[in-house]
C-alpha cells in the first residue's frame, strides 16, 4: 500500500507551484448537474410526452408536458413543473402541475400524490421514470390515494360520472361549482 | 464561565509533557498491530506537527474534531464554516459561550482550542467551502468534514476528485491526492468513513448510504393524518400554498422566521384538533420544517474520536487506517446497545465523479462543434455514437435529446470549437450507448 503523505515537503511544493503554473480557475457542473445531464440525454419518451428547457445551460428547471392519448385525459395538454435541487438524486425532483385540474390525484395547487416523488424515492431511479409514472396516472387514477377527495369520491362512487366531469373540467367548465382550467389541445 | 479557569493544571506544551506521554508511547515504539511501513521514531512525533490539516464544519463534530487533533499532536489546523453561533448549539458544541452568540462559529472554535492548547495554530475560514479555489485545498495534507449537508460533501468530494493528477500519481508522487475523512451523525446513529480520492470508493459513490428521508404519502397528510407530525407537514405543504398567508414576502415560506413558523404551528394545530391527534407544538413544528435531526452529543463525540483517530494514523502511518486496506466504511449505531460494522464500500465504475477521469484530447481549434462530435464516433476507447455535451462550468454545447434542447443547441453545430471551449477546460459527455457512465474530456488545442 502507497504511503500517502511521504512527507516530502518539497515534492508538495512543487506540485502546489505545478498547479499554480496552469492558472486555470476551474469551474465546475456539480455532481447533481451531472447526474442530470445524464438523465436529461437518456431520456426517452413516447409521443405522448415532451420537454421544455427555458434555458438550454439549466438542466435543473423544466416543463413536461402530457398529452394522454388514452383514457379519460385523452385529448388533454398537461403540463408540469420540474425543479431539481443539488441534493439529486438524494432527493426526489419537485414536481408540480401548472395548471387547475380534476384529478384524484392532483390537488387544486399542483400538488402530485405519486409515490415515487416521496415515500419511494430512491437514487437509483431517474427522471424517466418519474415522466412514466405522472403519465400512468392519467391513464389510470386511483381513488385510493386521493388528494383532491371529491374527485376521488366521484370516481369511486360513480365512474361514468366521473368521467363526464373530467370532461367537462378540461373544457375549463366547472365540478360542483369549483371551475378549473381549459386544458384541451384544440 | 472564562474557559481557562475550567480545568485544573492547564496543560501547556512545555509546562506538562504528560500530556503527550501516551501518544508518544504509539509514535516512539511499535505494538502488535503498527503498520509494517512503520518507523518509530522523533521526527514521526515532528510530521505530526507538521502537517496540514482542514477542518469543515465548527459545529457539533466540528468542536469534537478541533479539539481531538489539537490534543492528538496536529499543529496546523485550518477550520472552514460559514455559519454564526446559536444559542441552541450551546448544549453541545462546548467550544462557544454564550457571549459568543451570533459571532462565527469558525473563528470562535479557532481562537478557543488555540488558547486551551499551547503551540496550537488554528486557522478560521468564515465563508462558504465553494468560495475556496484548488489552490487553497491543495495546501493540506487531508481534510476531515464534520457536516450535516450532503450537497457540501458533494462539492468537497468531487473537487477532491478533480484534484489528483494522475499522471503524477503513476509516478508514486501523491500529494495532489487529499484523503478525505468524512464523519456524520443522525441522532444515535452516524458514519466514518475515509476516501483516497479517485483510489477508493468516493461519496459519490456512497451516496446509497444516506438514506433519504422518510416521508409519508402526499395522500396521508391530505386525508387521513395519524401524527401530529402529519399535520405539520400538511400545513407546510398543502394549506401553506393553499392559503398563501404573507403576500407581502410572494409567500416564500422563511424558516427562520417566528411569524411563518407561529402560522404553520397554528393550522397544524387546528389540524390536529380536527382529528384528535394531541402532540403539535411550536418547537415540533419549527423541527418538522427545518428538519431538524436531534444532535446527541455523545454520538458526535464517537464519530469525532473515529475521524480523528484515523487522521493520526494516515498521518503518521503508525497504524494501518481505514481506507488503507480493506475497510474504509465504520458505521455506528447506537440505537439499541451499541453495534458497529466496519466494511469496504466499492468504488463504482459508473461513479459520475470518480468512475471516470477526464481524459486529455488534443483537437484542432478550428474544428466546428459538427466535426468533434463526429470525431469522437471514431475514438476506440469511446465510439460514441449520440454524445450530448456540455462544458464543465454548465452550458449545454450539444444535447442530442430531448427534442426541445436538440432544436436549442443545434446552431452550436457550426460554431468553431474555439469559440466554444476555451483551452485546458473539460466537456462533460454522455451517451445512450452507455447507459451508466458520463465521459470527461480535458480539452487542448494544437
Ligand atoms: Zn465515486
Amino acid at each position: 500500500m502507497l504511503k500517502i503523505w511521504s512527507m516530502k515537503q518539497k515534492q508538495q511544493q512543487a506540485a502546489n507551484a505545478d498547479a499554480a503554473a496552469t492558472g486555470i480557475k476551474k469551474k465546475k457542473v456539480t455532481a447533481a448537474q451531472l447526474r442530470v445531464q445524464k438523465d436529461v440525454s437518456e431520456l426517452s419518451l413516447p409521443s405522448t410526452m415532451k420537454t421544455e428547457f427555458p434555458d438550454e445551460d439549466d438542466l435543473l428547471n423544466f416543463t413536461l408536458t402530457i398529452e394522454p392519448d388514452e383514457g379519460m385525459y385523452k385529448g388533454g395538454r398537461f403540463h408540469f413543473k420540474f425543479e431539481i435541487s443539488q441534493d439529486f438524486p438524494h432527493q426526489a425532483p419537485k414536481v408540480k402541475c401548472t395548471q387547475k385540474i380534476y384529478h384524484p390525484n392532483i390537488d387544486l395547487e399542483g400538488n402530485v400524490c405519486l409515490n415515487i416523488l416521496r415515500e419511494d424515492w430512491k437514487p437509483v431511479l431517474n427522471l424517466q421514470s418519474v415522466m412514466i409514472g405522472l403519465q400512468f396516472l392519467f391513464l389510470e387514477p386511483n381513488a385510493s390515494d386521493p388528494l383532491n377527495k371529491d374527485a376521488a369520491e366521484d370516481l369511486r362512487s360513480n365512474r361514468e360520472g366521473f368521467k363526464r366531469n373530467v370532461r367537462s373540467a378540461m373544457g375549463g367548465g366547472a365540478v360542483k361549482s369549483q371551475s378549473f382550467d381549459r386544458v384541451l389541445k384544440s | 464561565m472564562s474557559p481557562s479557569a475550567v480545568v485544573p493544571g492547564e496543560l501547556g506544551s512545555g509546562a506538562a509533557p504528560s500530556r503527550w506521554s501516551f501518544r508518544d508511547k504509539i509514535l516512539l515504539s511499535t505494538g502488535p498491530f503498527t503498520h509494517e511501513m512503520f518507523e518509530p521514531s522523533e521526527e514521526a512525533v515532528a510530521a505530526l506537527g507538521e502537517m496540514q490539516i482542514l477542518v469543515i464544519g465548527a459545529g457539533g463534530l466540528g468542536c469534537e474534531i478541533l479539539k481531538n487533533l489539537a490534543l492528538s499532536g496536529f499543529k496546523k489546523i485550518h477550520v472552514i464554516d460559514m455559519d454564526t453561533i446559536d444559542v441552541s448549539n450551546l448544549n453541545r458544541q462546548f467550544l462557544f459561550r454564550h457571549s459568543d452568540v451570533g459571532k462565527s462559529k469558525a473563528e470562535v472554535a479557532a481562537k478557543f482550542v488555540e488558547k486551551r492548547v499551547k503551540g496550537v495554530s488554528i486557522t478560521p475560514h468564515n465563508c462558504r467551502i465553494q468560495d475556496k479555489d484548488e489552490d487553497f485545498y491543495l495546501q493540506f495534507n487531508s481534510i476531515i468534514c464534520g457536516l450535516d449537508s450532503i450537497e457540501a460533501r458533494r462539492w468537497i468530494n468531487a473537487t477532491l476528485v478533480n484534484m489528483v493528477d494522475e499522471e503524477q500519481l503513476q509516478e508514486g508522487i501523491s500529494d495532489s491526492l487529499k484523503p478525505l475523512i468524512d464523519g456524520g451523525t443522525e441522532g444515535f446513529k452516524g458514519q466514518s468513513r475515509v476516501i483516497l480520492p479517485t483510489m477508493t470508493s468516493c461519496i459519490e459513490c456512497q451516496l446509497d448510504m444516506h438514506a433519504p428521508r422518510a416521508a409519508v404519502p402526499l395522500c396521508t397528510l391530505a386525508t387521513i393524518p395519524r401524527q401530529p407530525e402529519h399535520c405539520i407537514e400538511w400545513a407546510h405543504i398543502i394549506a401553506w400554498d393553499q392559503e398563501k398567508p404573507f403576500p407581502d414576502v410572494d409567500n416564500k415560506l422563511d424558516n427562520d422566521d417566528p411569524e411563518h413558523i407561529t402560522w404553520l404551528y397554528q393550522k397544524a394545530l387546528a389540524r390536529a384538533q380536527e382529528f384528535n391527534i394531541s402532540g403539535v407544538t411550536y418547537s415540533m413544528t419549527q423541527g418538522v420544517v427545518k428538519n431538524i435531526i436531534p444532535a446527541i452529543a455523545s454520538t458526535n463525540a464517537i464519530i469525532a474520536a473515529s475521524c480523528c483517530n484515523e487522521a493520526f494514523k494516515l498521518a503518521t502511518t503508525s497504524n494501518p487506517s481505514l481506507g488503507d486496506g480493506e475497510n474504509n466504511y465504520m458505521m455506528y449505531s447506537g440505537n439499541e446497545g451499541i453495534y458497529t460494522y466496519t466494511f469496504k464500500h466499492e468504488q463504482k465504475e459508473d461513479c459520475p465523479v470518480c468512475g471516470q477521469k477526464a481524459k486529455d484530447l488534443t483537437v484542432d481549434p478550428e474544428w466546428t462543434l459538427q466535426e468533434f462530435i463526429e470525431s469522437l464516433a471514431g475514438r476506440a476507447d469511446a465510439q460514441l455514437k449520440k454524445p450530448s455535451v456540455r462544458t464543465a462550468e454548465g452550458k449545454s454545447l450539444y444535447m442530442q435529446s430531448p427534442e426541445s434542447l436538440e432544436l436549442k443547441t443545434r446552431p452550436n453545430l457550426e460554431k468553431k470549437l474555439r469559440d466554444l471551449v476555451e483551452n485546458g477546460h473539460e466537456l462533460a459527455v454522455t451517451d445512450p450507448a452507455f447507459a451508466t457512465v458520463s465521459f470527461r474530456f480535458a480539452i487542448h488545442y494544437r
